[in-house]
């Protein structure tokens, strides 16, 4: 049976691990190179690099922080940050990177999930997607790391990035992320009953249950996590050992 | 010197690391001439089937492959798309495999996918052994294995298929014919499972 994974994220700037709340106030947290082969060590399933000032600066990901990445690392990783073009994934992909996610140029220029398709396999395509619930009770899509609000519902465009060949959602509640305060279940539910490919659920991770929440009521086929690990809050190996005595199907 | 087949598409850094890792020579392998001085030849899983295919047939490597794995017996492996290049044929592309292995390459049929319909099947699953192989020695029970993928490969000869997975059906997930050998998830993904998995294949 395939087993539930649990991803530490790493957004990285100026190439160092950072950690902020509500998408501001960042925190340093050490060598992402360093940190993504400790956690591949501990158990960890994936592993996601987030380039989060690439689409802001308008810096390209660093290929070079990918490559070193994969020389020290043996499960899968996912790049993201400032893809904008077929040529921004094949030098990605060519550095070491298993999977890229696209978020604000993917929402600007849908062809672009659909290049990559094609190109690439929709194994490749995963689809970041930040969103807020307003007070209208409605999620939103937002662009530019939370920057951005549109007019676009979450669900929506996460059908239509799958039928242009998504193969992956990456979901972060803007409104839980940094809290600890558990993930956003209602949204993550929505998703991950609705659409054909797997969900990553993202924010708000901060206790152990919070996991077997996202999993057993939210139907998350993983989730993901960051200043938790980083901050050594909570460790791998005791939070997997956790789940799996929850009976959540999990890889020890 | 084990050849590592690069098609020019996608990354093939994770094989020569880890066999780095254990001091095992590797090579990667574009043209004809690399294949001169090898011993194991190994076909990753990158990129899509026909792309693979018709890199393979234009380098002129498919033809010398063929003659080191068909006529000098010479162990292969194939991983994901390349175990699927093992077969006849593919959904996923029109032009014909290399015909190693009897079998051809299906999409998973979303219906048959039970609890909730998502392909690709991604992530960690078991692998259930189902006959000896020297492949999977040293292998706790429990090992799980990376998948990526949207297609299996339907096997014609029970008695080639090593072990079986479980997405909604039970498929092949890894087969063998005298010196030709198939995985469908990624060993070189498979943290140290995967490992000793290479490990043991560079053995053989």
């Amino acid at each position: 049976m395939l087993t539930k994974r649990i991803i530490p994220c790493l957004d990285i700037k100026d190439g160092r691990t950072v950690k902020g709340t509500n998408f501001v106030d960042l925190r340093d947290a050490g060598d992402p190179v360093e940190l993504g082969a400790l956690y591949a060590q501990q158990g960890a399933d994936e592993l996601v690099f987030l380039d989060i000032t690439a689409t802001v600066e308008k810096r390209k990901t660093l290929s070079e922080l990918v490559n070193k990445i994969s020389h020290h690392i043996n499960i899968p990783f996912t790049v993201g940050g400032g893809i904008s073009s077929v040529d921004d994934v094949r030098v990605l992909l060519q550095n070491g990177a298993d999977k890229i996610s696209v978020n604000t140029a993917a929402y600007k220029n849908p062809q672009l999930v659909q290049d990559l398709e094609k190109e690439f396999g929709s194994q490749c395509v995963v689809l970041a997607i930040d969103t807020r619930q307003e007070d209208d009770g409605e999620w939103y899509v937002y662009l530019n790391g939370g920057r951005v609000k549109t007019e676009t519902k979450c669900l929506d465009w996460a059908k239509k990035a799958v039928d242009l060949g998504a193969g992956e959602i990456l979901l972060t509640s803007m409104n839980h992320d940094g809290t600890k305060q558990g993930f956003a279940l209602d949204i993550t539910r929505t998703l991950a009953t609705q659409l054909s490919v797997p969900v990553i659920a993202s924010g708000g991770g901060g206790a152990m249950e919070h996991f077997v929440d996202v999993f057993e009521n939210a139907k998350a086929d993983a989730a993901l996590a960051a200043s938790i690990f980083h901050f050594k809050e909570i460790g791998i190996e005791p939070l997997k050992e956790y789940l799996k005595e929850k009976n959540i199907n999990i890889r020890i | 010197m084990i050849a590592l087949i690069d098609y020019g598409l996608g990354n093939i850094n994770a094989f020569v690391n880890v066999f780095k890792r254990v001091n095992v020579p590797i090579k990667t392998a574009k043209q004809v001439e690399d294949l001169d001085d090898v011993t194991k030849i190994i076909l990753p899983g990158v990129g899509a089937f026909d792309h693979a295919m018709k890199q393979l047939t234009e380098s002129g490597m498919k033809e010398k492959l063929n003659e080191l794995v068909l006529v000098k017996e010479m162990p292969v492996i194939g991983i994901c798309v390349g175990m699927q290049m093992l077969g006849k044929s593919s959904d996923e592309g029109n032009l014909a495999g290399l015909g190693w292995i009897d079998g051809d390459v299906k999409k998973f049929d979303e219906k048959l996918i039970t609890q909730r319909t998502k392909i690709p099947h991604m992530g960690w699953n078991d692998v259930k052994p189902i006959r000896e192989t020297k492949l999977f020695n040293g292998l706790e029970k429990e090992a799980l294995f990376y998948f990526l993928h949207s297609y299996y490969f339907k096997c014609n000869v029970p008695s080639d298929i090593i072990a079986t997975s479980d997405y909604g059906i039970e498929f092949a997930c890894a087969i063998n014919h005298k010196n030709v050998y198939g995985v469908q998830f990624h060993p070189e993904k498979s943290h140290h499972y995967g490992e000793q998995l290479l490990h043991n294949f560079a053995k053989i």
